[in-house]
């Protein structure tokens, strides 16, 4: 085995938005996918990798258009990047079925990211980008039943026997703090704003706060206030938990350079 | 009759289980529902989706039914021979006997 060298970005403010938005989807995707063969019921692990491969495909189409700017292909984007590199929010690097996560959290985080990605890709339709907002076009069939599917286990659970309503708030107290990062702008966003590529992040609350806030007082959860912590995945910086993420991502092509089915 | 230990389990665990739901796809619009398999879940809406993600995952449909399995009364298959088999020798129920006039074409 030959192990590859990795890729380095310098991505213009454009790319930086589309890395971080296919980057969130990718990493998500991933996360999800540990859940195969341990859904709690046999319908719901298909739901699961449903929905993994339309983030898989959204990815995808990011990850190609944005490379294509910066000479690199989606795969080569994917596989060959080192931790730094990535854009994707924290929130979704982290433990999602182990580190005494369980299937709460995977449920409050798929219905959170769905209204987001949803709310994003409604206002990226109007993208002055054309390909972008073909790309939007096709994703936000896909993030409204996304939102609709979540929305139906966060208030199962959150409405429902003790102990699934206690997981579902402990779910909400360990989400929430991860939740800033994806409404708060930087010049990433101002440029993006300014040259009609997308909405800044800040734009996105109010859509999504009134997606979202039903159906939480449909699961009888709080809200909880508003903390000083940030997380800052999309510049670059990630957890603890994302090099392992990575690892097994990419394990493959790091080890069989250009290796394919 | 008091109901057996057995008996008494079944139903215990039956309450437990969520039902069964027997899920129904229309390919195409203008065809009929056609009946594809079944699943378990706890109440109609989540029946629903199960249903769109388990059965139409390849383009199999742009409709779904869900019925819940026990709202559906069968004929007992003790009855076949009774209910089914007097149609066996009743070949001029079929249409093959009647000649199309060249005019009406393919049907």
């Amino acid at each position: 085995m030959t192990a590859v060298a990795s890729i380095e970005i310098k991505a213009a403010p454009a790319q930086e938005y589309l890395l971080r938005i296919g980057d969130t989807c990718l990493i998500h995707a991933q996360r999800l996918a540990e859940w195969s063969g341990h859904a709690p019921i046999l319908e719901e692990d298909i739901a699961l990798t449903n929905l993994a491969l339309d983030l898989v495909g959204q990815a995808r189409a990011l990850l190609t258009h944005a490379g294509a700017a910066l000479g690199y292909d989606e795969d080569q984007l994917a596989f060959l990047r080192d931790e730094r590199d990535f854009r994707n929010a924290t929130l979704v690097e982290l433990p999602s079925r182990k580190g005494g996560r369980d299937f709460a959290d995977l449920a409050l985080r798929n219905f959170v990211l769905a209204a987001w990605l949803n709310v994003l890709w409604a206002k990226l339709e109007a993208s002055s980008d054309a390909e972008v907002a073909a790309i939007a076009g096709k994703a936000v069939k896909e993030a409204r039943y996304h939102v609709a599917h979540a929305a139906e286990w966060v208030v199962r659970l959150g409405d429902g026997t003790d102990e699934s309503a206690r997981r579902m708030a402990r779910a909400v107290e360990r989400t929430w703090p991860y939740l800033a990062e994806l409404f708060e702008d930087d010049a990433v966003d101002e440029a993006a704003e300014r040259a009609g590529l997308g909405p800044r992040r800040s734009a996105l609350r109010a859509d999504w706060a009134a997606l979202v806030e039903p159906v939480l007082a449909d699961a009888r959860l709080a809200v909880p206030e508003a903390g000083q912590f940030r997380s800052t995945g999309m510049r670059g910086v990630h957890s603890e938990h994302f090099g392992y993420v990575l690892a097994e991502m990419q394990v493959l092509q790091r080890s069989y350079p250009g290796g394919v089915w | 009759m008091t109901p057996s230990k057995t008996d008494q389990a079944n139903a215990q665990a039956q309450a437990r289980e969520w039902p069964l739901w027997e899920v129904f796809v229309r390919a195409k619009a203008g065809l009929d529902h056609k009946h594809c398999g079944s699943l378990h879940a706890p109440d109609p809406t989540m029946a629903l989706q199960m249903a769109r993600e388990v059965y139409t995952r390849r383009q199999e449909g742009v409709s779904v039914w869900v019925v819940r399995s026990d709202q559906i009364i069968a004929s007992d298959p003790a009855d076949k021979a009774m209910l089914f088999d007097p149609m066996e020798d009743k070949v001029y129920r079929h249409p093959t006997f009647y000649e199309l006039p060249p005019e009406v074409g393919h049907m």
